[in-house]
């Protein structure tokens, strides 16, 4: 309507041009509102659940709460927390987990894509394989390898034995040593678990490699393993380089893997205990006086941390997008 | 805030015609050494995978058949000697598979049916309907992204137990599950920049005719957003049936007869005789593999956006 009134008066009057000014203003005002009407919904979700709980965190973490009564408590909650013992073998152990995680889960994908990425049959096949186990349910597949890691009747020290190899506890070791079988059996469950998500990534980067560039390397006589070196992995940097951000994310924030294969996540002498599981117990396994405050502090240390990766992560992303 | 840092979804199927060129060039596979190289890797990578991936689903699927002592002698056997179908019976009866299949399929759908509604349309005003402000709550919404929802468990537990001004608490109803799988920055993020690539004259031409946003998002935005409506469902699926502490804490905390497959499946290993455990676990396993045989395609080639969810 008003682009037909438009067209018939190519030159409108001052009067005609404020009212269709006013009218403008009030379709843009009605737009607004049927906008903000969409959005409505997702956003009061977010925050409920998301930007009001991490600054109540903040917040939590200064408090403390006694007979119902919350006073501001200073750094207290955050001086106990760095006092307990447990926080630091937490710590450790997260820190074991992440760095084991990233030998095994990180390069064993990435070579397991390069090979994929060689072979010209059963491809579809091989892909479904290694991202099945991303997708059955974590109790299925933990339960299972708590069945395998059994020290007495387990299929992996059946299989040992077989090979005369010296068997072993797995995940009932009570060694604390880094690295400790206990944690070694959690990263091999969670690598079979997880690696297939790597896997298909790498492998997607490994098809954006122009192809020229391993003609060029052949003409200069590269070798299998130059080629690897001096092409596919300075072609596959930023991925490399995303996926590392991310999987130092995703394993510090172990919870699930160990929680299920030691029931309760503590293993023998608290050697697979991780920082989620510390705040975990902190907060709701204590027997009768749950601690908010300190898993308020412990949650806050951990997401100081991890923001430290996830802008490294925004930051790696920036860059390409800046050439 | 800088563009999310995530490929594109590729096409599921290549295309055809000449393959690409990769580490080994054709020719030299071609020459009768590397012929039988290649079939020895080949043959090599399709027996070891099977072995390590297939493998221990042979163990999950075939010792739940097993009797319960058979299922904790030494040596393990291989085959079972005697086959106890019955165990699949009294495991499903014992741990309550029906309930638990039940309660993670009503809290998989609502999550999904809340999603589906709010981030969608969350998605299309940010993208076509540019309210004020929209650009900030996008950024807000994209920096939860950083935060991992583990390390809020605590003050996201406390506040679905009392939400604010509102004063409900929410522990226990399958609400607690849904609502907060709303807060998904990341399906937002894949369904605008969906809605971004759909051409504006689309949207013109509808309003001309007259049609309000919700019927342009209904009419003409929906039904070409298929496939990344299949992704995103996918995806909301998959994350509410795999999450174990979130309803470990707010539905099996209130009362264990609301939880999902796999807080009660944790629960009952303690107490079960382990074939029935693995029973137990095959079973909670059936509905994502078909699901994943399925869904197969898209799931795979929504992954490249997918996983990068950290």
């Amino acid at each position: 309507m008003v682009a037909i009134a438009r067209k018939a008066d190519p030159d409108p009057g001052p009067h005609l041009a404020r009212s269709r000014a006013a009218a403008s203003l009030g379709r843009k005002a009605r737009r607004n509102v049927s906008a903000h009407g969409f959005l409505i919904g997702a956003v009061l979700c977010f925050l409920f659940f998301s930007w009001y709980p991490m600054c109540r965190e903040v917040i939590m973490s200064f408090q403390k709460t006694q007979l119902g009564v919350t006073s501001w408590a200073g750094w207290a909650n955050y001086i106990r927390i760095f006092h307990d013992p447990t926080f630091w073998v937490a710590w450790r152990n997260t820190l074991e987990f992440t760095v084991l995680a990233l030998i095994v889960g990180y390069a064993v994908p990435f070579f397991v894509a390069i090979l994929l990425n060689e072979l010209r049959h059963a491809k579809g096949y091989l892909r479904c394989l290694v991202y099945l186990p991303v997708m059955l349910p974590p109790t299925s597949a933990l339960l299972l390898f708590a069945y395998f890691y059994d020290p007495s009747y387990g299929l992996f020290n059946d299989i040992l034995h077989t090979l005369h190899l010296p068997t072993s506890q797995w995940v009932q070791s009570p060694g604390t040593t880094i690295p400790s079988m206990a944690m070694i059996s959690v990263v091999i469950a969670a690598t079979w678990m997880n690696m297939g998500g790597a896997t298909l990534i790498y492998l997607a980067a490994l098809q954006n490699i122009p192809g020229e560039l391993y003609e060029a390397a052949e003409l200069d006589g590269a070798g299998l393993v130059k080629k690897i070196r001096h092409i596919t992995i300075p072609q596959t940097r930023l991925i490399l380089s995303m996926l590392l951000m991310l999987q130092i994310v995703a394993t510090m924030q172990m919870f699930v893997e160990a929680f299920i294969l030691t029931n309760g996540g503590a293993g023998v002498n608290d050697n697979t205990l991780s920082v989620v599981n510390l705040i975990y117990t902190y907060a709701f396994a204590l027997s009768g006086a749950s601690n908010y405050d300190s898993a308020s502090a412990l949650g806050v240390v951990l997401m100081l941390v991890l923001a430290v990766f996830s802008g490294t992560y925004l930051w790696l992303t920036r860059d390409r997008d800046h050439g | 805030m800088a563009t999310l840092p995530i490929a594109r979804p590729r096409r599921a199927r290549a295309q055809p015609g000449p393959r690409p060129r990769t580490l080994v060039s054709s020719s030299q596979l071609n020459l009768p050494r590397g012929k039988i190289i290649y079939r020895i890797v080949l043959t090599l990578v399709v027996v070891i995978f099977t072995l390590v991936f297939i493998g221990p689903l042979y163990f999950l699927f075939s010792d739940g058949l097993k009797s319960t002592t058979e299922a904790v002698q030494v040596p393990p056997t291989l085959i079972p000697a005697h086959l106890h179908p019955s165990t699949y019976v009294s495991a499903w009866n014992r741990v309550g598979l029906g309930r638990l299949l039940f309660n993670t399929l009503y809290y998989a759908f609502g999550a999904l049916f809340f999603q589906l509604i709010f981030d969608v349309t969350a998605a299309y005003s940010l993208s076509k309907l540019r309210p004020a402000g929209g650009k900030l709550i996008f950024a807000l919404m994209l920096a939860t992204l950083m935060i991992p929802s583990t390390v809020l468990l605590v003050p996201q537990y406390i506040t679905v137990a009392n939400l604010p001004i509102l004063h409900l608490n929410l522990i226990g109803s399958p609400a607690a599950i849904w609502l907060p799988s709303v807060a998904n920055a990341f399906n937002i993020f894949l369904l605008k920049r969906f809605f971004d690539s759909v051409p504006q004259e689309l949207l013109h031409a509808a309003a001309i005719d007259g049609a309000s946003p919700l019927r342009t998002l209904r009419s003409v935005v929906l039904p070409i957003s298929r496939p990344i409506l299949a992704v995103v469902s996918i995806f909301a699926l998959v994350a509410v049936w795999k999450d174990f502490l979130w309803p470990l804490l707010v539905e099996y905390g209130y009362n264990p007869s609301r939880e999902t497959l796999n807080v009660g499946i944790f629960e009952a290993a303690n107490t079960t005789p382990q074939n029935l455990v693995l029973a137990a676990s095959a079973m909670a396993a059936v509905p994502t593999v078909i699901f994943f045989l399925v869904f197969q395609r898209n799931i795979l080639s929504g992954l490249t956006a997918g996983s990068l969810k950290g």
